[in-house]
């Protein structure tokens, strides 16, 4: 799976879950103060990462991915299809 | 004394989606009670319910709806509604209160993330799950929504929660907590275990084969109440401050009255005497005497021992002359809502000199003797009218409106 594929894939995920526009996702971008996700949705945000992208993110790990781009990198690195 | 005034409805019920289409189907005596057609409704005893006229999902955003458990859902709309109704009053948020109550509270969220817990393990429990569930959960996301600071409460006394929060509502305001609160209930269970539960009390109608004649109170007939989903809300205001700006007036509340029977955990007592108290207190707070009372809108739901033990609290407490009415012929059972959506029946038959019919009422049974309205809305000039609550654990609530 690409870069692009997850980003585009983690942007699905916002939209179903937080309601944020596809178009306002992008690496740089902080969920928390970017993008308005708030903390339980953040657990949403990454069980449902866990499933779309087959990949294990522990609690102690959630609280570094602070952008998009780190979630991205994460899933790259650690998913099945790394 | 200070004075509280009604001057925001909002409702959604069996009936409509908002306070004008379930009034009027009110008046026009239709029914909301529908047959369950789900597959999960075939192997129960009782498969037909009193199921929203409107989805939420009408009116709310979808990323709204999805982190609020249906009974919030149906508590923000009946809400909004109520506050649009009201002209959205400039309150200070410190002088803004919300007092919503749920018999049930989140039971849907709850049911259903037990299965997925089941099905999938902890992890994929929703962390939505607690907020969701939580009893105070309608109250607190009208809160939200309406920035409320002065307090948000959620009285839970079963199927008197929604009159419970009608009182409590007029109690915050003439303590000066408050210059404007947002009262109501909420309730949304209908679902495989609630209908199991209430079968096995023997509490349910199984007119499965007529949804439309199931709901029958006191007739001779009647064999259990109808499940049913829904909220109404209603916006208070302390006389001067609706009077300073301007509002609209539906009514004054002018009595409340709340006792508890001490009696079962869920049957009513037989001689009425705590809802016949609670009658006399609501009319004692408004110095009203019986005869002042032209109307009650009756918690009656339809059960063998209820409506009996009503009529004799009723028959107590005002007399045999007042109009009465079950408008739950039409709406089934809303339980913690049921109060607040009768409240705003009762208003409106003051304000309207309309009486709903009780549908279904072909043969009164014998032990009621009262002066019931049937078959059609009867018109009459009202000038006080009372609404009664009652809710398993021996909760009695009765409500008094003046005309505006």
């Amino acid at each position: 799976m690409t870069t692009d594929e997850i980003q585009t894939g983690l942007a699905e995920i916002l939209e179903e879950v937080a309601g944020i526009l596809p178009a306002d996702v992008s690496p740089e971008k902080s969920f928390t103060d970017d993008l308005d996700v708030d903390s339980l949705s953040m657990v949403e945000v990454v069980v449902a990462a866990e499933e779309k992208f087959d990949v294990k993110i522990p609690d102690d790990e959630v609280k570094n991915l602070r952008t998009v781009g780190d979630a991205v990198a994460y899933i790259e690195k650690h998913g099945a299809a790394a | 004394m200070t004075e509280v005034l009604v001057t925001g409805l909002g409702a959604t019920t069996p009936l409509g989606g908002d306070v004008a289409s379930t009034w009027a189907a009110m008046l026009a005596g239709e029914s909301g009670v529908r047959p369950l057609e789900a597959t999960w409704a075939e192997h129960l005893p009782v498969r037909i319910a009193a199921t929203l006229a409107v989805e939420p999902s009408a009116t709310l955003e979808r990323v709204e709806a999805r982190r609020l458990d249906r009974c919030q859902q149906v508590a923000l709309v009946a809400a909004r509604e109520a506050w649009a109704d009201a002209g959205s009053p400039e309150v200070d948020p410190e002088r803004l209160a919300v007092v919503i109550g749920t018999g049930i509270g989140g039971a849907l969220t709850l049911l259903g993330q037990d299965d997925i817990m089941e099905e999938k393990g902890h992890r994929r429990v929703s962390p939505l799950t607690i907020p969701m569930l939580m009893p105070n959960g309608p109250a607190a996301t009208v809160g939200l929504a309406l920035g409320a600071k002065a307090g948000v409460h959620a009285p839970v006394s079963a199927c008197a929660s929604g009159a419970e929060a009608v009182a409590w509502g007029r109690e915050l305001i003439r303590t000066d907590r408050a210059d404007v609160v947002v009262v109501g209930g909420a309730e949304a269970c209908i679902h495989p275990l609630p209908l199991a539960g209430f079968s096995q009390m023997q509490a349910l109608s199984t007119r499965n084969d007529e949804p439309g004649a199931a709901s029958r109170p006191f007739d001779k007939a009647r064999d259990g109440f109808v499940l049913g989903e829904g909220a109404g809300v209603l916006v208070l205001e302390r006389a001067e401050f609706a009077e300073a700006r301007g509002a609209r007036i539906y009514a004054r509340l002018v009595g409340t009255g709340m006792t508890a029977d001490a009696y079962h955990i869920a049957a009513p007592d037989p001689a009425g005497a705590g809802a016949a108290r609670a009658i006399r207190q609501a009319l004692a707070d408004a110095q009203l005497e019986p005869a002042d009372i032209g109307h009650v809108n009756a918690h009656a739901t339809s059960t063998p021992v209820g409506d009996t033990a009503e009529a004799v609290a009723i028959r107590d407490a005002i007399g045999e002359h007042a109009l009465v009415t079950s408008t739950k012929s039409m709406t089934g059972h809303l339980l913690g809502a049921a109060g607040a959506v009768e409240a705003i029946a009762t208003l409106l038959a003051i304000r309207d000199g309309k009486v709903p019919p009780t549908r279904n009422l072909d043969d009164p049974d014998d032990d009621i003797r009262l002066n019931i309205a049937r078959v059609q809305a009867q018109e009459v000039t009202l000038q006080a009218a009372v609404n009664d609550s009652f809710g398993f654990g021996g909760h009695n609530v009765a409500l008094v409106f003046t005309a505006a």
